[in-house]
């Protein structure tokens, strides 16, 4: 199974309906099969600060919403995830594009892929790391009513090895 | 004029439209004047206020008018950007402009000569309106009739009154507001 299609199957089965994102290359085919449902209101953002923001307005106005995102867009969003997702209680699925994990090219990405894990830790952000397509596509609708029952994000970490 | 009373005129001609109210002093301000299920309050998250507008005003029909800041609009300045592309017809963004960071001791912020109107207008705000500090009533009928995205850039005096911080836990202001949000 294709892993895009895997990720993508798994939010409709979950009913997300909103989508705020930032690109990642490992994210491309994802968005653009969000970008072309027209059940999907998609919303490309500046900043992933300004998606979480954007994503509890949206979930406020009745939709279900996902953040497409590379993990070093967590570290620009650690904020709003306190003091207003953890404070609110808020939900949304964070779907990560993990770099700097195993098979990472550019070392720059190293630090905060080592990092992301011990940050959403540290937010008591519960986080899911399906290995295979098979198991984003079973997981990702349990993860959406773990979130909205929990009233709280709920991270999904797709490594490299993933795509 | 000052911020509160700013606060006080311009929800005192709204109805039933949903209001995002910036975190600090604009929120116990408003709360203090007038409070309403269709009002929600921040209690974090500086900067956020415009985005939670945007996300609310795309996901539903009603009207949203975002009470917004300065200080706040200059730390997510990129969210004017992405507002301006995605055109919601029913987003209306008041940005209540002292110059400075007015609950954190009045430190100056860059408003004072950044116009931020210009800036809403330079990427992409067709409808923008003007309150000047020296004004004494604020009529918001034309702003409420005007398509959005609409950026309304109000100029106040710093300070805050003296009110107190709202009695209202996180997840009260979020119910009663979604609530209201649901409401036929």
């Amino acid at each position: 199974m294709d892993s895009s299609k895997a990720v993508y199957q798994g939010l409709k089965n979950a009913g997300i309906d909103f989508v705020v994102s930032m690109p990642c290359v490992n994210l491309g085919k994802l968005l653009e099969m969000v970008d072309c449902d027209p059940d999907i209101i998609h919303v490309p953002v500046t900043r992933e600060e300004e998606g979480f923001g954007i994503a509890a307005g949206a979930y406020m106005g009745s939709k279900k919403p996902a953040m497409l995102m590379q993990n070093s867009g967590l570290g620009n969003s650690v904020n709003v995830l306190a003091s207003l997702y953890s404070l609110y209680k808020l939900p949304i699925l964070m779907i990560m594009s993990h770099r700097g994990t195993e098979g990472e090219p550019i070392c720059a990405q190293v630090p905060m892929g080592e990092a992301t894990p011990r940050l959403l830790d540290a937010l008591e952000i519960a986080y899911i790391h399906p290995k295979t397509p098979e198991e984003a596509l079973k997981l990702i609708p349990e993860s959406w009513l773990l979130s909205e029952l929990g009233g709280a994000p709920l991270g999904i970490l797709l490594d490299i090895s993933f795509w | 004029m000052e911020k509160i009373k700013a606060l006080e005129q311009i929800a005192n001609q709204l109805e039933d439209e949903l209001v995002i109210c910036n975190i600090g002093f604009p929120s116990r301000e408003l709360y203090h004047v007038k409070d309403s299920p269709t009002h929600f309050y921040m209690l974090g998250s500086m900067g956020m206020a415009s985005s939670i507008g945007l996300g609310l005003a795309m996901a539903q029909e009603k009207k949203v008018v975002v009470f917004d800041g300065d200080g706040s609009v200059l730390m997510n300045l990129g969210s004017l950007v992405t507002i301006a592309n995605q055109q919601p017809k029913n987003l209306i963004l008041v940005v209540l402009d002292n110059e400075c960071y007015g609950s954190t001791g009045s430190q100056c912020t860059y408003a004072s000569t950044t116009d931020l109107k210009k800036v809403a207008e330079s990427v992409g705000f067709q409808n923008t309106f003007l309150f000047t500090e020296s004004e004494d009533k604020i009529d918001f009928t034309q702003v409420l009739k005007t398509e959005g995205p609409v950026f309304v850039h109000v100029k106040v005096k710093p300070g805050n009154a003296n009110v107190p911080v709202i009695p209202l836990e996180p997840e009260e202001i979020k119910e009663r507001f979604m609530g209201e949000v649901q409401r036929v």
